[in-house]
């Protein structure tokens, strides 16, 4: 049996680990290969990498920190932020990444993902959505949760990986930070709706949450940043609470 | 130990690289005929699409040098895929090493698979010190039949074949550059094949 996946999240900001509440407030969390070497071996399924600052200040790519963590790491990872070509993707692949993400440039230029996907593959190109209820809908959000836009979330979701997403990173920018649990209700229905792998993101504050979106959000695999990097949670201890909860979990 | 990796348009090479270094590997990324059919291992790697990159080994007349090579093959992912004798992806007609089939995951699964799946009926050195139903990292939309050269199979809404093996050939669907210690283990076994 394929077995859900535990991503912990490393926010960049120039070359550092950071973390902040609600996309805001941001502290210094550390330096972004050691603490990967470490998840990794905790037993860690997979990482994301996302430099939250590319989009605001342009700043292109992470391919020296890449190529470190590539060198130093066994398991998969993702990187994403600020990347909007196939010139941008084709950089971070070729220094090690395993598949990128896309968020802001997708909703601005959907071509993109095709782009993508026929270039690389639909296997390495990740669609990330950070996404906000608000007027009984969940709407998209864009350059790292500032911006609204009238795309609701289902319908870019459905588009997206119509065009060729591989994979669904999915943030409640509601959930985000609060450490009250995963959105559940929107991350079932994209998980329903679509045929690739959906990540939920952003709520996780215990053990218990995980299971939750496992089990009733039935997503594939969830992310979290803070619980992890301030040991809230360990790994080890959370696979095994899911593997005792009848989840397939690698242990 | 001189250790090849094919250089051709659907590397995921960086990684294979890497991980080769990690357990003290210098390999050479080269399409050259000589180097290549001296080396003592060859890794033939691949992430992509089967048309295009059985089309590039044509160009470069790779197919042919593959299929002749007599030291230890390892094929990952794509290129597991490329040393079957037909894909499904764009009707490609492949390398032909392995006689099995290359088909499009069906039914009520997600694809591609991504993710940490079981491995399973382990034959060969390959697998070494490896555990039944241990744990690899497979990202893949098609998968390859069962058949005789199956050396580990896998199960994801079907049974197939998550490795395979042919006289030299060996070959593996998940991707041991990425799948932890035991996908490390994998890579020393085949290097001391």
């Amino acid at each position: 049996m394929i077995t859900k996946r535990i991503i912990p999240c490393l926010d960049i900001k120039d070359g550092r680990t950071v973390k902040g509440i609600n996309f805001e407030n941001i502290k210094d969390a550390g330096d972004p290969v050691e603490l990967a070497i470490e998840y990794a071996k905790q037993g860690a399924d997979e990482l994301v990498f996302l430099d939250i600052t590319a989009t605001n200040e342009k700043r292109k790519t992470l391919s020296e920190l890449v190529t470190r963590i590539a060198k130093h790491i066994n398991i998969p990872f993702t990187v994403g932020g600020g990347i909007s070509s196939v010139e941008d993707v084709s950089i971070l692949l070729n220094s090690g990444a395993d598949k990128i993400s896309v968020n802001t440039s997708a909703v601005k230029n959907p071509q993109l993902i095709k782009d993508l996907a026929n270039q690389f593959g639909s296997q390495c190109v990740v669609l990330a959505i950070d996404t906000k209820f608000e007027d009984n809908d969940w709407f998209v959000y864009l350059n790292g949760g500032r911006v609204k836009t009238d795309f609701k979330t289902m319908d870019w979701a459905k588009q997206a990986v119509a065009l060729g997403a591989g994979e669904i990173l999915l943030t409640s920018m509601n959930n985000d930070g609060t450490k009250n649990g995963f959105a559940i209700d929107i991350t079932k229905q994209i998980s329903e709706a679509v045929n690739v792998p959906v990540i939920a993101s952003g709520g996780a504050g215990n053990m218990q949450h995980f299971k939750n979106i496992f089990k009733n959000g039935k997503a594939d695999a969830a992310l979290a940043a803070s619980v992890f990097h301030y040991k809230e949670i360990g790994i080890p201890e959370l696979k095994t609470y899911l593997k005792e909860n009848n989840i397939e979990i690698r242990l | 130990m001189k250790v090849s990796i094919v250089k051709y348009n659907a590397g995921n090479v960086q990684s294979v690289l890497f991980a080769l270094e990690r357990i003290g590997i210098s390999a050479t990324v080269t399409d050259d005929k000589e180097v290549l059919t001296t080396s003592d291992k060859v890794i033939f790697p691949g992430v992509g699409e089967a048309s295009s990159a059985m089309q590039y080994l044509k160009s470069k007349n790779l197919d042919e040098l593959i299929v002749n090579l007599k030291q230890p093959v390892l094929g990952i992912c794509l290129g597991m895929q490329l040393m079957c004798k037909y894909s499904e992806e764009g009707n490609t007609n492949c390398l032909g090493i392995f006689e099995n089939h290359i088909k499009l995951f069906k039914g009520d699964i997600k694809v591609p698979q991504i993710g940490w799946n079981t491995i399973y009926d382990l034959k060969t050195n390959l697998y070494e010190g490896i555990k039944e139903n241990e744990y690899m990292y497979f990202v893949h939309s098609y998968y390859a039949e069962l058949s005789e050269y199956t050396i580990a199979k896998t199960n994801y809404g079907i049974e197939y074949s998550s490795s395979l093996q042919k006289n030299n050939f060996y070959a593996a669907q998940f991707h041991p550059e990425k799948s932890s210690d035991a996908g490390q283990q994998l890579l020393e076994n085949f290097i001391k094949l």
